[in-house]
């Protein structure tokens, strides 16, 4: 039994266990001036576990008496979180060896915080989810904080600290409750536990509290208040980190449970959860605009974001989940190229984030500028860029499902959101001539990010890449 | 009433008169001691529920450690916590509405509290019946064999505190001399010492 | 070969249109007149090639929705043919011509280039216009109908430079979009109770249609009425018949040539041709087609009316076209659409001539188009006047009365007349028809007189340098002239001969011309009585029982032939039994135009201005023409100015403009602004965030019960 255990957790394992022996081998080594090489063989690492998962069998197995769930959902959302954070990691190494923030801890944290991940997405039981849900939080509380000599960057740790603990308060009130109802935390048995005549108050607030933590995770509103200065104050690496796999894990996370745990119970949480949806679309849509500073507006955009993907798992059916794996691996592709680009901007040296230096772009860098017109377009969900089409999924979804109020009310949002993208464009192309712009050059490897993602932004309209096809399937493993 | 039910409600009203008094007292080192009283009264009530074990790893490792490590940052910090709080009397109108919301919400749901059909035995049906296995042995089962998955993650969880207070912590500051044993191991007169024959009456 | 007719105009329309650079002005126009030609080529091999069956070309599948199937394919028969000569005839006629017309421009500066742009409407209207003409079913039609729109409104609009083009060009497209309107309602209808657009489905279901009830607009129509009303109201626009005719004048703003192809013989029919295409339908609609009567006679005695007092030359030839297609709707209103078809065909000749004419005459007058500027201009330019003469006397119909002998107006128009006496006993349209013939051979006699004969008044330098016009430009006027002499002798048996002819000529299927020469005999029998009666009505009473067989078998299967003349339908065969002084009567009052044109502008030319001044308020009525306009303008086009403004300046600007900037720049700003102060930094804001989020939450939650 332990082995077949150990052969369904193995690329967990794999990725713990080469963490603690790059920690190791760092410690004995040359400590920070091995910091570049352990974060290329931790992206490799990933890449490669990707790719192992990628290419396993189908099949849903279950280990550890059901705390752990290998299914193609679970695969899915593993394959998009390591190659986010393996993306991630690459693009943060001259940034951060520039800044002198390069440790070589950064990533090892980065390759546990995965792991815990992983754990997230592949939890069968209360208490796994939440050891997952504890590793990947702790492990970013650490490096948001990673700049310890600035005063944001350790104000963003502590404020993620402790609104993450309150959260993680709740959640275990949430879970706590639900045992007390249901007798035990795996989560088959919570759903056999909800009986003929519907769910008990007690469970049904066991539920919120659960959705109260998710929430935010995902910084969904109005749970999200962290997210812009933790965004503007960490790293920008690690900002970039924040908005894609820990996104797509707790997202990922989010739809397990409320399937797996309460599958019986969609239109109680479909709910509570196109609350969270709409409020989520409209704020992050109507604050970004009064952002100057590009780390914040992302904030907001990943919270507008997260809104859209919620939709979709309001919809409480398979095609909701099918829309929102979609659109999530859509988000996180833009992500890391917008991000890409946020790392490159640099004036005189130093470090620049407000939206006005991106003035005139197009005149210095037309192509960077294009890339980003194309990537604000995506964003801002404009045919024929594939965020259109992750849009698309989602309001579909939503319309199918009986949401069309919802469905209405993104499209609301997604266009007063279209506001703040648009002006970066504006920015761009037609800005004020005599202010001086950024001016670093970027490096070949951003730059690669950054047009990679913009040309699949282009090119994935013909076919998607047939991830919706993948999506689908996993969504058909979540919801049967 | 048995003696046993009569020492469940000591402990259940000193552990909530504790836990209060935590939050209220002035002086913060007095809240650490009220913490201790929680923590004890904790305990008790493991013995009471025949977690004799738990009790005992309870009152080593947080009354023994955690809580007296709290002791010493407290002490040292020397922050203060009227100052911090100062603030708080404007929002406790509003504060005090939401929590008597929020706790008329929780009454409802516990008045009408019921469990699901098969709870209780699910929940007996995870742990060795205690009247056969002995606790430490039941724990030992539980923690390393059943959920060991569960124990390896608290485990990480634990490794990645550590690297975190380290990684926020650690300075290597440079102009500080430090002590290298391996270098003063390694000194040896051959590099260190140049003799030189100077005749008497020269100098250099 | 019928493919490469409508597409060789296409395939011209393109190659001017784009790659003009490439091939030079000359090689555009080259082209586009050399495809012509070869259409006009071939179409005549078809026409004189075919033997009256019906054919169906598939060309491609265009829409599949639901139940609604269309194709694009070619239907060829009669109708189709006669088209296909006349449209390919005068196209490539008038492309010739405009090698010489469109020379120097005086609209256009040196360097400017528009003579391709120019060839490349022309052949792309030549190619809507085919498309029309072939369609096999309303959908196809309709493009074809509005892609002839189109041309038209780029045609007439071809001088942008004048304002008053640019009006006409909207006016022609606006007017015509009313009729259009009522053209897609009974295509809506007809798809709505036939399931199909296809003219084949429809024809079948003609009787059917006659026993339908529809509702529209609150009310209860017979479907056949009402769907052949809304057809005609296309058509009305399209031909420019009363109510819907202001643009026609107007449209004359365009290019000389522009007016010959499609303002005079082309498009302009297309309304024509819509009704005798659709005679299957139109046949089981009696109101409809009595309606179609009334307002073709009261199109041509109004537009004959205001033609008499017209001044400039291109009007008078524009009233006069309204007019003439009034008659062709008369013919075609009583149920002899050969007839209708024979005049339009006849019509396409004289016509067109008499504008190249004009304008061949506008040409050596520099561009002068005030007739009271002209005169004396016969020794100027002789060809044209003989041209000019010619279509005269073809529209004024010169024949020798009570034969077949006679210029090409003649014949046609007196089978127009004898059959509006037949189908309407010798009723309003019979003598509306009359007095329009006794004014058509007055104002065509008014403008020969003014524009030809009498001393040259206006700028003498001008008249001075009057010349006759090149020699593409009268090579046209010479063929046509051909046409207008000849077309009616040689096309009056297959249109109008006797009834087999034309059932053989349209391919009109045996059986019914065996039922109709059985119901001959009855008819020979009953011979005297009909004449005194003199009514159809009495005809078809008797017809109802006599061919109920007949009409039974009609059901369900589309009449074979180019059109269809229901059983009951005799007004061709009584047209030919009328009486003499009926046949006479337009030989009549063409003479009594003649002599009175004669007797005003040659023996006494004051007798006109004092005529006008002593009649002023008829006269301005006239040369008002009828008020349409001003009474259009404060009806219709004021109105709509005034809502258009009100919808844009309260509508769009304030209540749009004004709610979406209020959200966009007040009430979005203002939410940004709260979240923004909200976020204020505080780490126990934040909590407190979340916490008044999960009161709310299950405060909601313990509200509604969850989802129970």
């Amino acid at each position: 039994m332990i082995s077949a255990d150990i052969s369904t957790v193995l690329p967990e394992i794999l990725l713990a266990v080469y963490a603690m022996i790059a920690l190791v081998a760092g410690v004995y080594t040359g400590k920070d001036k091995v910091a570049p090489t352990i974060l290329f063989l931790t992206a490799a690492v990933m890449v490669v576990l990707a790719a192992m998962i990628g290419l396993s069998g189908g099949g849903t197995t279950s280990a550890f008496n059901g705390a752990f769930i290998d299914d193609g959902f679970a695969r899915f959302a593993k394959v998009t979180i390591l190659l986010a954070a393996a993306a991630v990691l690459v693009m943060s190494k001259d940034y951060m060896l520039r800044r002198d923030l390069l440790r070589f801890e950064y990533p090892v944290l980065v390759a546990l915080a995965s792991v815990g991940m992983m754990m997230m997405v592949s939890a069968g039981d209360l208490m796994s989810l939440y050891m997952g849900l504890e590793l990947q939080s702790l492990s970013l509380y650490v490096v948001a904080s990673l700049r310890r000599d600035s005063a944001k960057s350790t104000e963003a740790g502590l404020k993620y600290f402790v609104l993450g603990a309150l959260s993680s308060g709740m959640l275990l009130y949430g879970a706590s409750l639900t045992y007390g109802f249901a007798g035990t935390t795996v989560f088959s048995g919570i759903i056999s536990s909800v009986g003929e005549d519907g769910m008990s108050m007690g469970l049904l607030f066991g539920l919120i509290f659960l959705i109260t933590g998710f929430a935010f995770k995902v910084s969904a509103v109005p749970f999200h208040m962290w997210t812009p200065d933790v965004y503007e104050g960490s790293p920008t690496p690690v900002t970039a980190f924040f908005a894609t796999a820990p996104k797509m894990a707790a997202m990922g996370l989010f739809a397990r449970v409320m399937f797996d745990a309460f599958g019986t119970s969609t239109a109680e949480w479909g709910q509570v959860i196109a609350l969270l949806s709409l409020l989520s679309m409209f704020l992050g849509a109507v604050a970004a605009i009064g952002q100057t500073n590009i780390k914040r507006l992302m904030a907001y955009s990943s919270i507008a974001h997260m809104g859209y993907a919620l939709m979709g798992l309001a919809s409480g059916t398979e095609q909701g989940v099918e829309a929102m794996l979609l659109y999530m691996a859509i988000y996180v592709t833009m992500s890391v190229g917008t991000f890409a680009f946020i790392l490159s901007m640099e004036k005189d040296g130093q470090p620049v984030t407000d939206i006005a230096s991106l003035n005139m772009l197009s005149k210095s860098h037309l192509p960077k500028a294009l890339a980003l017109l194309v990537l604000m377009f995506s964003l801002a969900g404009v045919p024929p860029m594939v965020g259109f089409f992750g849009k698309l999924a989602v309001l579909q979804a939503a319309v199918e499902a009986g949401y069309g109020w919802l469905a209405l009310a993104g499209v609301v949002a997604s266009v007063i959101g279209a506001f703040y993208y648009l002006r970066i464009v504006y920015y761009m192309f037609f800005g004020d001539e005599d202010k001086a712009g950024i001016d670093g050059t970027m490096s070949p490897v951003l730059w690669v990010f950054l047009m990679g993602s913009a040309a699949i932004m282009v090119v994935g309209m013909v076919n998607l890449f047939g991830v919706d096809g993948l999506a689908a399937a996993a969504a058909q493993t979540l919801v049967n | 009433m048995t003696v046993a039910d009569l020492a469940f409600y000591f402990f259940a009203i000193v552990a909530v008169v504790a836990a209060l008094l935590v939050v209220v007292a002035r002086n913060p080192v007095h809240s650490v001691l009220w913490l201790i009283l929680t923590f004890l009264s904790a305990a008790g009530m493991f013995v009471l529920m025949g977690a004799e074990f738990v009790a005992m790893l309870l009152v080593i490792v947080y009354v023994g450690a955690v809580a007296v490590l709290f002791l010493f940052v407290v002490m040292m910090l020397d922050v203060d916590f009227a100052e911090l709080r100062a603030g708080m009397a404007k929002y406790v109108p509003i504060a005090g509405l939401i929590g008597v919301v929020i706790l008329m919400q929780l009454t409802m749901v516990f008045g009408s509290w019921h469990m699901a059909d098969g709870a209780e035995a699910a929940r007996a049906a995870v742990t060795p019946d205690a009247a056969e296995v002995h606790n430490t042995k039941a724990l030992g089962q539980l923690i390393y064999d059943q959920y060991i998955y569960l124990f390896q993650a608290a485990g990480l969880i634990l490794l990645v505190a550590m690297i975190g207070a380290i990684v926020l912590t650690l300075r290597h500051r440079t102009y500080v001399k430090r002590q290298d044993v391996l270098a003063q191991m390694y000194r040896d007169p051959a590099s260190a010492l140049e003799l030189k024959d100077i005749k008497p009456g020269q100098g250099l | 070969m019928v493919s490469i007719i409508l597409f060789a105009p296409l395939m011209g329309a393109l190659i001017a249109g784009f790659t003009w650079r490439l091939i030079g002005e000359k090689g555009a126009m080259w082209v586009t007149t050399g495809l012509l030609f070869l259409s006009a080529l071939l179409s005549w091999i078809v026409f004189l090639s075919f033997n009256g069956e019906t054919q169906h070309i598939h060309l491609l599948d265009w829409i599949e929705s639901g139940s609604l199937s269309t194709e694009w394919s070619i239907r060829l028969d009669r109708l189709t043919a006669i088209m296909l000569i006349v449209v390919t005839s005068v196209s490539s006629l008038v492309h010739l011509y405009s090698f010489g017309y469109m020379d120097h421009d005086p609209q256009w500066g040196e360097g400017e280039t528009y003579k391709p742009r120019f060839f490349a409407y022309l052949s792309f209207f030549t190619f809507a216009m085919l498309m029309l003409v072939t369609s096999d079913n309303l959908i196809q039609m309709f493009f074809g109908w509005e892609g002839v729109g189109v041309a038209s409104y780029l045609l007439i609009g071809f001088y942008w430079k004048k304002p008053s083009a640019g009006a006409a060009a909207m006016k022609a497209f606006i007017v015509n979009r009313v009729g259009d309107f009522g053209f897609a309602l009974g295509i809506f209808g007809l798809f709505f109770l036939t399931d199909s657009v296809d003219f084949n489905t429809i024809f079948a279901a003609g009787p059917t249609l006659a026993e339908t009830n529809l509702t529209f607009l609150w009310r209860d129509w017979n479907a056949a009425n009402l769907l052949a009303f809304l057809l005609f109201v296309g058509a009305m626009g399209k031909s420019a018949q009363l109510f819907l005719h202001t643009w026609l004048p107007d449209a004359m703003e365009g290019p000389t040539p522009v007016s010959a192809l499609i303002h005079a013989a082309t498009m302009v029919t297309a309304g024509v041709f819509l009704v005798c295409r659709m005679s299957p339908l139109m046949e089981y609609a009696p109101e409809a087609m009595a309606f179609v009567t009334f307002l073709g006679a009261t199109t041509a005695f109004f537009a004959a009316t205001v033609g008499l007092v017209q001044n400039d030359i291109k009007r008078v030839i524009a009233y006069s076209t309204c007019s003439q297609l009034g008659y062709m709707f008369v013919a075609a209103g009583v149920g002899v659409y050969s007839a209708a078809m024979f005049h339009l065909l006849t019509h396409a000749f004289f016509k067109a001539m008499l504008f190249l004419g004009a304008g061949s005459v506008i040409h050596a007058m520099h561009h002068e188009q005030d007739m009271r500027n002209y005169g004396g201009l016969r020794k100027k330019i002789p060809y044209t006047f003989w041209a000019m003469m010619i279509g005269t006397l073809a529209i004024t119909g010169v024949g020798i009365p009570l034969t077949h002998i006679g210029f090409a107006g003649f014949l046609s128009k007196d089978a127009i007349i004898e059959s509006a006496y037949a189908g309407t006993a010798g009723g309003y349209a019979f003598w509306m028809l009359v007095i329009a013939a006794l004014f058509t051979s007055f104002y065509s006699w008014r403008l020969m007189f003014l524009t030809f004969y009498g001393t040259p008044r206006g700028d003498k330098h001008t008249h001075d340098h009057a010349h006759e016009s090149p020699k593409v430009m009268l090579v046209p006027l010479g063929v046509l002239a051909f046409g207008a002499i000849f077309s009616g002798m040689v096309f009056y048996g297959p249109f109008f001969g006797d009834h087999d002819r034309v059932n053989a000529f349209f391919g009109i299927e045996a059986h019914h011309a065996e039922a109709d020469a059985g119901h001959a005999d009855e008819h020979a029998a009953e011979a005297d009585a009909h004449h005194t009666d003199g009514a159809a009505g009495h005809d078809a009473a008797m017809a109802d029982e006599g061919h109920a067989a007949v009409v039974a078998e009609h059901h369900g299967t589309a009449p074979s032939g180019a059109i269809f003349m229901a059983p009951d339908n005799h007004v061709m065969d009584d047209a030919h039994h009328a009486p003499t002084w009926v046949k006479v009567s337009p030989f009549v009052a063409m003479v009594l135009g003649l002599i009175t044109a004669f007797w005003f502008y040659i023996v006494n030319p004051n007798l006109p201005k004092r005529l006008a001044e002593e009649q002023r308020p008829l006269y301005e009525f006239l040369l008002n023409k009828w008020y349409f306009d001003e009474i259009y303008d404060f009806l219709f086009v004021r109105p709509a100015k005034w809502l258009g403004n009100f919808l844009w300046k309260r509508g769009d600007g304030n209540v749009i403009d004004g709610s979406i900037n209020g959200i966009a720049m007040g009430i979005i700003p203002f939410f940004t602004r709260v979240v923004g102060r909200a976020q204020s930094g505080y780490l126990f804001h934040y909590a407190f965030a979340m916490v008044i989020g999960i009161a709310v939450l299950i405060t909601w939650m313990s509200i509604s019960g969850g989802a129970e």
